[in-house]
């Protein structure tokens, strides 16, 4: 019984983690790193380790697609500016 | 290095580790079944140390020094974004503006934060009883506060958070944990032996060491998640970098 649903878990998890490697788009990827997160939170609550799949929630779900987003944010910021500037000049 | 030796080094590389980890798991027991020789033994020293969390005893006692070499590592990411991150020559300091806010997000905000933190503080201080422990509730409790930056603004969580005092507890709190092994050595025994007063199991105090190593992570997880994400904000929210051009 157990096998029923774990198989299609990683099934799911094997095109997520595709999608995420596949995507080009930085903030789209930390989307899709925070669905991957989620997946594999699940199937590590299936394979009965609440514990793994806690740490899995809050570090690939919130944490890392967090740092990628804010990260973008700073550099997309500072590129900004420095257009900016190049306009001034010329 | 080229980009094609690059490719080559990597799929030799992954070759390898394809033929050792398929040779590896060829000798494993079948997936599903009921002997798991591992935790068979992980569980049995579990129950002689009066730990109800078999996965903390794991952590915090029966492999008590893998766990401080992680938390070192930690510690050292911290470490090294701060000294990445710091603020530069060419970088001002600027007040961050006050944010429009929906109310329903306010509200969402208000009510959600106090449980969260409530949640982190459960899940480290249950961490010798139930699933979780000091990382799980660490990043929760870091997490949770970082809801006042999504209900109300910047000003609001740097109000929340004082940034010297996290950066000291979580220097604090990982010395601790390599100080609390010293105990072991004291009564005489190894380095993080479990040697406190083991307890009635599944009580809030029982498991001997496991509570005290679990919340010294829990500080050190949750004031290092904070420090480490606080400076991440400075770069996209305080600073204001590169030359004259710093006016938003």
């Amino acid at each position: 019984m157990n096998e029923l649903v774990i198989l299609p878990v990683l099934l799911l998890l094997a095109a997520v983690a595709t999608m995420a490697a596949l995507a080009r788009d930085p903030a789209r990827q930390a989307v899709v790193l925070a669905v991957l997160g989620m997946v594999l939170a699940l199937l590590f609550t299936l394979l009965q380790a609440p514990d793994v799949a806690l740490s899995q929630l809050a570090v690939g779900t919130a944490v890392t697609p967090l740092l990628i987003l804010l990260t973008l944010r700073a550099v997309r910021r500072d590129r900004r500016r420095k257009q900016a500037e190049d306009r001034r000049k010329s | 290095m080229t980009r094609r030796a690059r490719t080559r080094l990597f799929l030799a590389a992954a070759a390898v580790i394809a033929a050792v980890f398929a040779l590896a798991c060829l000798r494993l027991p079948p997936f599903g079944t009921q002997t798991h020789p591992y935790a068979d033994r992980a569980v049995e020293a579990t129950m002689r140390q009066r730990t109800a969390n078999t996965v903390s005893s794991v952590n915090f006692d029966q492999r008590a020094f893998d766990t401080l070499g992680e938390e070192t590592i930690l510690f050292a990411a911290v470490l090294g974004a701060v000294g990445l991150l710091r603020r530069t020559a060419d970088e001002r300091r600027t007040r961050p503006r006050p944010v429009a806010v929906l109310p329903s997000t306010r509200l969402f905000g208000a009510v959600m934060l106090p449980i969260t933190l409530l949640t982190g503080v459960y899940i480290v201080g249950h961490g010798q009883l139930s699933p979780g422990g000091g990382f799980q509730g660490g990043v929760i409790l870091a997490t949770g506060v970082h809801l006042s930056y999504l209900a109300a603004d910047y000003r609001v969580l740097d109000r929340l958070r004082h940034r010297e005092a996290l950066d000291r507890a979580d220097a604090l709190a990982a010395g601790t944990f390599a100080a609390l092994g010293l105990i072991g050595l004291g009564a005489g025994a190894a380095y993080l032996q479990n040697v406190l007063h083991l307890g009635t199991f599944n009580q809030l105090v029982s498991g001997g060491l496991v509570p005290y190593i679990n919340a010294a992570v829990g500080v050190e997880v949750a004031t290092g998640v904070i420090v480490i994400l606080a400076h991440f904000l400075d770069q996209t929210e305080e600073f204001a970098g590169g030359g004259k051009g710093g006016s938003r």
